[in-house]
């Protein structure tokens, strides 16, 4: 039966993801930006709220229930909405647990997952884009041959988060029967991690090229999951990508919106001008069409039934939206959505990312 | 917790009605466009036999314990009867807009002696009037007058647009509930709304529109001259408060209308999409969800980006009609269903003949007609603007004195 309550449980996560990135994400955000560094202190306190142990069930260490879509972009949302940036780095962890659940045998999920579920942060990561203008995750050049009983990966990475300071990297490469993901551990031959990109957005995150020339792993690095489990962890990385962006649209929508009120021009507010509250109501219509349609596709996904098309078209519709809401952010300030001592041209800056963005399997 | 699968029940509905959409509707939808101000009876009286005067699709009156399902349904099933067809959705003889007035704002004898009649009989139609040649969307602004005289009101005025008018003013004994002011210098509080049966002396309708879509429906002119209504006819009270409060609560029954009408929105819409995809796949193209953006075609992005509008809008509509049955006020929530719907099926059905270029433009295809009726949820029930005004108003926390 058709019902757009949440549970209780998820609303309490989601209350505690709200005040997070109220209170610890929202406050750091400039400073991580201009600073391009995510401070100790919110790295800290990330791993405390549990956002990765959370993702890892208990008897692999963490405290983390069965997993749901609907939860995670519940979580994502609140967390885009404090900040993308530092929220990518908090929850790159998830891009290896995640998968191991999606994908991972027992033995494989029994020896990778308690790594992340100890005392503190353990920087871990997956690498799928790589660096072309027509890069296609579903098409992707890096390549992975079976040689003997251990795999050889050859290929070109590139906005690999924590790429240089991750335990492990997730790869993402074709193989002659199809789409694999390997648990690459720090250190392996063969792996060199770039110097640090220099993107539009997403500053306070690390990110990097990674070069993988024969890169020889064993048998049973490779996920075990087949083509379909891996094609449902593509359609939970554009879900994920889609709830983050819903965040990034409400910051920029609140923010715009306040503005509004305080901002008083021909001897009124310009809220009170329709050239300025239509913008505005525009933005909120759209955000929550964009919810609505992450909350559909999460729930799809949930279900068990093919996802792909929401997964797909939720991540369009979100992507495009979020540009559109940013810019009109910006354009609501004026000159001063231009100036960063405003929050509003970061968020425009990080939204544009999100049509690029792709492997972020983090629910 | 989240779900969007439909209840059982609702799926039921939903197939049942999407066959009489497809066997009823679909065959008769050109002729009855053509044949602008005919009337396609054998269907009327059909469907009113089959839904026993009930709105289709309002399904169980609200059960006393757990969730109704009751304005969900009927979002599902109005969009089965907009795919079949907008216009003869519209044209449907029900207790509609003037019944939902009644029953928002009437007393238990008022609802019993208007409502009654719908449950058998011949078909019936009810109406609202409330635009007038000089005002639309400014309905505080009504020139329409009502006096009291003794036992009776006397209602002078004149309007227009009015949908089923003729149907519910002449063609049936159904009525038309008619907005009128009883103190011009109260402003909005001194509208109030009377229920005038249909064959009153002093209402005539005096023209039926020509219209661009949507012609099955008829959209008539009442002119009212000295025309006398019982006292107990009119809707809540006669006295004219000195709040904004009665008004507010006629306005409060476009919360439980503008969802159906994105509903309906949304079913010719689908009927567009539909029809596009239907073609493309009878010449060997398919849809590839998935695949990296840049190698997808102009037509690929073209249809995702249509398909997508029109879920976001369904979603937006049934999270409105989900508040309403959960007992939830859902004003903010209405008004951007109805502001999306309207504007999404209106560029949806736009690019849809677009898209299958001379054959959409042809009148022998559908197409072109459900552009041309698509445009109606644009601006019925609240224009574009208005919901968008409605919107921007709430969640700005601004009154309508402070945002105009």
């Amino acid at each position: 039966m058709v019902n757009f309550k949440p549970t209780d449980e998820q609303e309490l996560v989601r209350q505690t993801m709200a005040s997070f990135a109220r209170e610890v994400l929202r406050p750091a955000a400039r400073e991580a930006d201009e600073k391009n560094d995510v401070p100790e202190t919110v790295v800290r306190r990330g791993w405390e709220l549990g956002l990765v142990q959370s993702s890892i069930p208990e008897p692999f260490g963490g405290y983390g229930d069965a997993r749901s879509a609907v939860t995670g972009v519940l979580l994502l949302e609140e967390l885009g909405y404090g900040d993308l940036s530092m929220a990518l780095h908090l929850l790159a962890p998830r891009l290896v647990t995640i998968p191991l659940l999606f994908c991972g045998s027992e033995g494989q999920q029994k020896r990778w997952l308690p790594r992340f579920a100890g005392e503190q942060f353990v920087a871990a990561t997956a690498a799928l884009t790589e660096p072309r203008w027509d890069f296609d995750a579903t098409a992707l050049t890096t390549r992975a041959e079976r040689r003997g009983g251990d795999w050889i990966i050859t290929g070109e990475k590139c906005l690999v988060p924590l790429a240089a300071t991750a335990d492990v990297i997730l790869v993402y490469a074709e193989t002659a029967d199809g789409k694999a993901a390997f648990i690459v551990e720090r250190g392996t031959p063969g792996v060199t991690v770039g110097e640090r990109e220099r993107n539009m957005g997403i500053k306070a995150v690390a990110t990097h090229p990674v070069h993988l020339a024969d890169v020889r792993v064993p048998a049973d690095a490779r996920l075990s999951g087949d083509r379909a489990a891996m094609e449902r962890l593509i359609d939970a990385s554009r879900v994920g990508i889609a709830a983050l962006a819903v965040g990034v649209a409400r910051a920029a929508f609140e923010y715009a919106r306040d503005y509004a009120k305080e901002r008083r021009a021909f001897g009124m507010f310009i809220a009170q001008k329709q050239a300025i509250a239509f913008m505005l109501s525009n933005m909120a219509i759209e955000i929550d069409a964009m919810r609505l349609l992450v909350w559909e596709a999460a729930w799809k996904l949930d279900s068990g039934a093919p996802a792909t098309r929401e997964c797909y078209l939720a991540k369009h519709y979100a992507s495009q939206a979020a540009l559109t809401i940013t810019d009109n952010a910006v354009q609501v300030l004026g000159g001063h959505g231009y100036i960063r001592d405003h929050m509003v041209e970061l968020w425009l800056r990080n939204a544009r990312g999100f049509a690029t963005f792709d492997g972020l399997a983090i629910v | 917790m989240i779900d969007f699968e439909l209840s059982e029940n609702a799926t039921n509905q939903q197939r049942m009605i999407h066959a009489l959409a497809e066997q009823a509707m679909r065959p008769i939808a050109r002729e009855y466009d053509e044949r602008e101000h005919e009337k396609p009876w054998d269907f009327l009286t059909m469907v009113w036999q089959l839904s026993g005067g009930n709105p289709i699709g309002g399904g169980e009156k609200r059960p006393k314990e757990g969730p109704s399902e009751r304005n969900l349904m009927m979002c599902v099933s109005i969009e089965e009867l907009s795919w079949g067809d907008a216009g003869l959705y519209l044209s449907i003889p029900n207790s509609g807009l003037g019944g939902a007035a009644v029953a928002a704002a009437g007393t238990p004898e008022q609802k019993e002696r208007f409502l009654a009649r719908f449950s058998g009989g011949k078909p019936k139609w009810a109406a609202m009037a409330i635009t007038e040649p000089g005002c639309g969307s400014d309905s505080s602004a009504i020139q329409t007058t009502a006096v009291r005289d003794g036992d009776h009101w006397i209602l002078n005025g004149t309007k227009i647009f009015c949908t089923s008018g003729l149907m519910a003013a002449e063609k049936s004994e159904g009525f038309v509930v008619v907005w009128a002011t009883v103190d011009k210098a109260a402003g909005r509080a001194g509208i109030k709304a009377f229920v005038v049966e249909a064959g009153t002396p002093g209402m005539y309708v005096t023209k039926v529109e020509n219209k661009l879509g949507i012609r099955a429906s008829d959209t008539a002119t009442l002119v009212f001259e000295d025309c006398r209504v019982p006292h107990n006819n009119i809707l809540g009270s006669p006295e004219v408060p000195k709040t904004t409060e009665g008004f507010k609560g006629v306005m409060a029954t476009f919360d439980a209308t503008r969802p159906i009408v994105a509903a309906s929105a949304i079913g010719v819409g689908r009927a567009a999409l539909d029809f596009v995809r239907d073609t493309l796949k009878e010449h060997g193209i398919e849809i590839r969800y998935g695949v990296s953006t840049h190698r997808l075609t102009a037509l690929e992005r073209d249809f995702m980006e249509m398909e997508a509008q029109l879920e976001a809008a369904r979603l937006l509509t049934w999270r409105a009609a989900w508040m309403m049955d959960n007992g939830l006020r859902n004003s903010l929530e209405a008004s951007m269903a109805k502001a999306k719907a309207g504007l999404v099926v209106t560029h949806i059905t736009q690019k849809a003949v677009e898209l299958l270029g001379p054959l959409g433009y042809s009148r022998t295809l559908l197409l072109e007609k459900w552009m041309r009726d698509a445009k109606i949820n644009d601006i019925f029930e609240g224009t574009q603007q208005i919901n968008q005004m409605i919107v921007a108003r709430r969640i700005l926390g601004y009154s309508s004195k402070e945002l105009s």
